[in-house]
């Protein structure tokens, strides 16, 4: 695969010292919708900035379809923005919003033109040309933002919290529609969000970041399915994490212990008795029951919420941990009920922490 | 219902206070009378008068070129002057800020008098010059003032948007900074000229032979009572300062069209 955006060793620092971004080192490829996650203040907008330009690097290298724009000015580069507020100029129309890069470009008329009849086509707001920015809806205006973008045939779009201020049934719509527009294009997206579900639905890789340092990368399964630190795996969707420790290891496998029962996970070089490893469950991959089972983990549901297609229950293991349940459509069962929760060892997810700095 | 009688009966006082003696002045300029007692009959003579008085006239032209040249120029400089203290940061900018509303609040008379010894001190000859540039001095507070409320975080995020389709700095300048700080420019402006355009205490100390303007004019001509020439002289004045608003307002409102409903 082609690299469209290299980040080479990255920092950033407003302050000395003080570092927002610290050696970050990035691939972007060719076509890929690439999303940055994590949770406000983490620096991916700064990243994004810097792919573009309108923030500098401290330290490091930036390449644009390997050419090292370092020190390009951002009017000179092959990347555009949308932003998270659209930023679509209010004493424009739409047709001039969208030709605004092109005129800059010094284009001749006819060709801009054509080329903005054919995005606004493409983005579905034909007719649109004359409004002002202030006379169309949200899901409109980001349309605009798109095209406005997309019109300038870049080698990469940058999407900042693009869809954050939009209504949730909106966001839902336009994720589907962003990703059918990339797919249609072909161009690579680089979009940041906090917002974990959206990272779930429409990337085809998502990198963690926390604290200006990538936690783990990989396609949304992958991160969810196989979270590397304990920090991923409550960041994307609900977890149930337990520490336990090591009281056996076989050939390959190793036999931990939480609470009196007994899990086993796949062995790892590094495993010794007594050592703690943190064990992972996804609350809809546990099996509830009010009969006691064998190895089930026992406690007393404290709170049942009805979400339509799925219940989610918490349940309290005598105040040392409550678990989290999922389970489809309704239950039988009341709070207060004593349940026997049962976790099946291939739903286990390991999560082995080498370097604990903090 | 009694309610709202008493709201209209307060609406129409306070506009009738505001716009009576305007009217009255208005009517007397066409009175045939020279007393402003008793209006006896309709006449354009004291207009004719107007511009047989060469005075007068000198006066006149005099306000507005000091009015329009003031105005300019300060609306200019301070347009960058507002730019320059919101994007940048320097040592003693805060205290440039505080310095800035030092003019606005002083008396008039104080600075009238400061400029005059400057003026004195520099050996600067009083006449249109120094007329001139005391306007300009004290207008430029009044438009940074009134640009500067114009800028907002979404307006850095427009010129980034503009930067990153390609505009260098003049080009975003244009096409995106200014029409966007257009409505505090123009309030700015309208506030000079209309500044400029009656002050008194000012043109008085800095003023000098051959720059006679028309609100020093009328001043020293109500020394000896109103006569109706005056009134027909700020009639006109009022009539200028109209229009000249009006347009103003009416560009303000086709610039900003559309940006909010």
């Amino acid at each position: 695969m082609k690299t469209v955006v290299k980040l080479e060793n990255i920092s950033k620092s407003y302050e000395k010292g003080k570092y927002v971004i610290k050696n970050l080192s990035l691939d972007v490829y060719e076509g890929e919708f690439l999303t940055l996650l994590g949770s406000s203040g983490c620096g991916k907008t700064t990243i994004l900035r810097m792919i573009s330009g309108l923030e500098h690097v401290t330290d490091g290298k930036v390449y644009i379809d390997d050419k090292d724009v370092t020190e390009v000015d951002p009017t000179k580069r092959e990347v555009n923005t949308i932003f998270q507020n659209f930023a679509l100029f209010p004493h424009m129309t739409v047709y001039e919003n969208v030709s605004f890069g092109l005129k800059m470009k010094k284009i001749n008329k006819q060709e801009i033109k054509e080329r903005v009849t054919e995005v606004l086509k493409l983005v579905e707001l034909d007719g649109f040309e004359e409004r002002y920015p202030s006379q169309l809806s949200g899901g409109q205006q980001q349309r605009v933002a798109i095209a406005r973008g997309i019109i300038m045939n870049p080698k990469v779009l940058l999407l900042d919290e693009s869809l954050a201020s939009l209504d949730l049934k909106l966001k839902k719509m336009m994720q589907i529609e962003l990703k059918k527009i990339q797919k249609k294009l072909g161009i690579t997206f680089i979009y940041v969000t906090h917002d974990q579900d959206e990272a779930l639905t429409m990337s085809d890789r998502i990198i963690i970041i926390e604290k200006g340092v990538i936690k783990q990368e990989g396609s949304p399964k992958e991160i969810y399915e196989h979270p590397n630190s304990v920090f991923v795996a409550d960041f994307i969707g609900e977890s149930n994490i337990f520490k336990s420790t090591i009281i056996h290891i076989d050939e390959n496998k190793t036999i931990v212990d939480f609470d009196g029962k007994h899990f086993s996970i796949p062995r790892n070089e590094k495993d010794e008795i007594g050592k703690m490893v943190n064990i992972m469950v996804r609350p809809e991959n546990v099996t509830i029951s009010t009969e006691p089972f064998q190895n089930a983990i026992k406690g007393v549901i404290k709170t049942i919420v009805y979400d339509g297609s799925i219940t989610k229950l918490f349940v309290d293991n005598e105040g040392d941990f409550d678990l989290r349940v999922t389970v489809k459509g309704s239950v039988d069962y009341k709070e207060g009920d004593t349940t026997y929760i049962i976790v099946d060892d291939k739903d286990i997810v390991a999560i082995r922490e080498e370097n604990h700095e903090e | 219902m009694k309610h709202k009688t008493l709201k209209n009966l307060i609406i129409a006082l306070i506009l009738i206070f505001l716009y009576l003696p305007i009217i009255i002045l208005v009517l007397y300029s066409f009175n045939t009378s020279k007393m402003n007692v008793l209006f006896e009959g309709f006449t354009l003579d004291w207009y004719k008068n107007l511009f047989n008085n060469r005075t007068l006239l000198e006066a006149f032209t005099n306000t507005f070129i000091i009015a329009i040249t003031s105005t300019i120029t300060s609306t200019v400089l301070g347009t960058i002057g507002a730019i320059g203290l919101y994007k940048y940061n320097f040592k003693f900018k805060s205290f440039i800020n505080l310095l800035l509303y030092i003019p606005i609040v002083i008396p008039e008379i104080v600075l009238g008098i400061s400029l005059l010894s400057v003026y004195t001190l520099t050996k600067l000859e009083l006449g249109m010059f120094t007329l001139i540039l005391s306007h300009i001095s004290f207008s430029i507070p009044f438009v940074i003032v009134s640009v500067r409320s114009t800028f907002s975080k979404s307006l850095d995020t427009y010129e980034e948007a503009a930067k990153d389709l390609g505009a260098d700095d003049i080009k975003t300048f244009f096409k995106i900074t200014l029409p966007q700080i257009m409505p505090g420019v123009i309030s700015g402006a309208t506030l000079a000229f209309t500044l400029s355009l009656d002050d008194v205490v000012i043109s008085y100390f800095t003023a000098g032979p051959g720059s006679n303007t028309l609100p020093l004019q009328i001043y020293s001509m109500i020394k000896t009572g109103i006569s109706p020439d005056v009134n027909a002289l700020t009639t006109l004045m009022l009539l200028v300062t109209m229009i000249i608003l009006f347009s103003l307002t009416f560009i303000q409102g086709r610039k900003i069209v559309g940006e909010k409903k």
